[in-house]
């Protein structure tokens, strides 16, 4: 038997401050971080905002976030409590970063730089970073009882860990340090203390990535640690955060293969990192109206069309065969994750049969996930 | 064979929004592409083996492994492509690099050489793809078609265009270099990109949004595949003729149930009126729109070769 996870008792703990939903694409992460964060401000009272990656149009607009400044606004037509909501611009996140920790003169040269504008705004770790970056920002203000983060839609759950520690190792490594050292008037020095590797290195990459890229990352890494060097300290700062036990993760799955493969390993992964890891939820379940079995249902339909091919309340009774089969399917697939992973509670949840695009159907969504009516 | 103008595709990359069924969409494709005699490569990137839990088999390497029997009697080869490695293929091709390339590796230096450039792991990897498209063994050609597991739509175009892209930053290399002549083949009519949706509002804008992106990269758009359809039934039927029906059936009517059947059929009823609205906002793109049924017991190995046969009448891909 799985344990039910409870969403009410989550979203009404005060001593959580951040809820982080993840999984694979395509498994309504934005949607259930967006339910979550109305329920808790409505039903919880408590202040929240909610931070999403992609919102599909619909749903930004009904939040209110199609201004894109990148600055948490009000959802208009919250009932009770107070929610805010804002989409990560990570562009915007960066540059605003590099903004608060240099002059002007300085930020203007990093802005320059076409390598800084090509991590910025491409690099694929950048959205995840930026994401962390913006949370901490927002924790810091205080404002909130409770943030709930959407993930970004990653190419694996696993590069949400991953890419803070990765971008942050690549900006403060020793192979950057190698090239900036590398590049003319400090050469020298650095080809005494490297010996020939060094120059095997910068040979090699010069010739792969050609000359000027080499220069312009030597350059941009060498203003960033002038200004506010450690981006592997905020990375591990940020990450330390995460571990404790005001941070809440939720995984989020679909019922297929792929999806629930996603979100075993991805449990994996935060139990070994020691990420406080709360539960999963189960959307897209297809749901079941009648309570008849599907043999049952074949069985009728076949002695029915035996009288009459035509007979429409086959059709109906076939129509229901197929919804039990699926769901029936669907439930196995989700099964292997209770297998692989019996301790995490669980809430599997019907889908709602429409698309989910104003407040009131992230309410019934919110309302669904908690296991009540309203 | 048509005496068409334009060239058939071999390289097909196939992508949609996640849940679609674009891996499922890509290996059915693959396995209708393998008529007899032709061999077709199968190709994920991102590492996350989808193709190898969908045959059921080990798990995908850097090397091309026999995946499966065509359902035309060729045979289909798997591939799951990884940057590092495409990396030291490169570095081994280009400057013999051989052993050096490993120790570049040790030291941390391929990490960082894919990490630092931008783009340069789509690079590589579509780099590879072009290989693959282009090698020849013994006189003819090793692959008569390349089908793709491609990234999500969200990221398609950005992982296509890259090419150009890099091209244009890494203007003295010879990655500039080795990445125009990957642009030109990625833009050519040997290349089809096809977008896989399911009947859904949030797929089909998004199936909408990339064919807008991709036209304006100048990317050659191939088919619309909509996924996942659900059969068709029609005709109404009213509370009355339920439990009289369910009554013949030898099934007590009671209450719950006939409300429950009548909600059921209902809802799948307005599915499918969507379909029709779904399949004309797709059409208006002026791309052909294909139909895959939804199956219910979820796609194992045969359910992929009943969507290749699904995929394959009337050969447009082969034609």
């Amino acid at each position: 038997m799985r344990t039910e996870l409870d969403v009410d008792a989550l979203l009404g703990n005060d001593g959580k401050h951040v809820i982080a939903c993840c999984g694979s694409g395509g498994v309504g992460k934005t949607t259930t971080a967006a339910a979550l964060a109305l329920r808790a401000a409505e039903v919880h009272g408590r202040r929240t905002v909610v931070l999403t990656i992609d919102p599909a149009r619909r749903l930004a607009q009904s939040l209110g976030m199609e201004a894109l400044d990148n600055t948490p606004r009000p959802v208009a037509g919250v009932r009770d409590g107070s929610l805010d909501a804002m989409m990560l611009d990570m562009k915007r996140t960066f540059d605003e970063v590099v903004a608060s920790h240099t002059t002007e003169e300085r930020a203007a040269e990093i802005f320059a730089n076409p390598f800084y504008q090509a991590v910025s705004s491409t690099f694929s770790g950048t959205q995840e970073y930026m994401a962390m970056e913006k949370l901490g920002q927002l924790r810091a203000t205080g404002r909130w009882d409770l943030i709930v983060l959407d993930t970004p839609p990653s190419r694996s759950a696993l590069d949400f860990l991953d890419a803070p520690a990765r971008l942050a190792r690549f900006l403060d490594g020793r192979v950057i340090r190698l090239l900036s050292a590398s590049t003319p008037g400090a050469r020298r020095s650095m080809l005494s203390l490297m010996g020939a590797s060094a120059a095997v290195f910068t040979r090699v990459f010069n010739k792969v990535l050609g000359g000027h890229l080499l220069t312009d990352v030597a350059e941009f890494t060498a203003s960033l640690e002038d200004t506010f060097g450690g981006f592997r300290k905020r990375a591990e700062a940020t990450f330390r955060a995460l571990q404790d036990d005001q941070t809440s993760f939720l995984v989020i799955a679909a019922p297929e293969p792929a999806a629930v493969g996603e979100a075993v390993y991805f449990t994996r992964r935060l139990t070994e990192e020691r990420m406080p890891l709360d539960g999963m939820i189960l959307n897209r379940l297809t749901p079941l109206a009648a309570g008849l079995s599907a043999e049952r249902a074949l069985g009728a339909a076949a002695q029915l069309e035996e009288a009459d091919a035509d007979d429409p309340v086959a059709a109906v009774l076939r129509t229901h065969a197929d919804l039990a089969r699926r769901r029936a399917a669907e439930e196995r697939v989700a099964a292997r994750y209770e297998a692989a992973c019996p301790e995490v509670p669980q809430r599997w949840l019907p889908s709602l049969g429409v698309e989910v695009v104003d407040l009131e159907d992230l309410r019934r969504f919110g309302a669904a996930a908690a296991g009540v009516d309203r | 064979m048509t005496a068409s103008a334009r060239p058939v595709p071999r390289l097909h990359v196939v992508t949609g929004k996640g849940g679609t069924g674009k891996t499922s969409v890509a290996a059915a494709l693959a396995l209708a592409l393998a008529g007899p005699g032709r061999r077709v490569l199968l190709v994920e990137v991102e590492g996350r083996q989808g193709i190898a839990s969908l045959f059921g088999t080990a798990p995908l390497g850097y090397e091309e492994r026999h995946l499966a029997s065509g359902a035309g009697g060729g045979e289909v080869f798997g591939q799951s492509v990884d940057a590092d490695e495409a990396l030291l293929d490169y570095l081994a091709m280009f400057y013999r690099l051989g052993s050096a390339g490993r120790v570049l590796q040790k030291f941390g230096a391929i990490d960082f050489a894919t990490t630092i450039a931008p783009g340069l792991r789509d690079i590589l990897l579509t780099g590879k793809l072009k290989e693959a498209v282009s090698r020849t063994e013994s006189g003819r050609m090793a692959y008569d078609a390349v089908v793709l597991d491609a990234p999500p739509t969200g990221r398609v175009v950005k992982f296509l265009n890259v090419t150009v892209e890099s091209g244009r930053l890494a203007k003295t290399g010879p990655i500039g270099k080795h990445s125009r002549s990957v642009a030109r083949l990625l833009h050519s009519s040997q290349t089809a990109v096809h977008l896989v949706t399911t009947p859904a509002a949030m797929p089909v804008q998004e199936t909408i949004d990339a064919h807008r992106d991709l036209m304006a990269a100048d990317l050659p758009v191939g088919r619309i595949i909509m996924n996942k359809v659900a059969g068709a039934k029609t005709g109404e039927v009213t509370s009355e003729e339920l439990e009289a029906g369910l009554a013949r059936a030898g099934i007590a009517p009671d209450e719950s149930l006939v409300r429950g059947l009548a909600a059921e059929y209902e809802s799948a009823r307005t599915e499918i009126q969507a379909v029709d609205a779904y399949r004309d906002r797709l059409e208006r793109l002026g791309r052909p729109v294909e139909e895959l049924p939804l199956l219910p017991e979820g796609v194992d190995l045969s359910g992929l070769y009943q969507l290749a046969r699904e995929l394959r009448p009337g050969g447009p891909y082969e034609d």
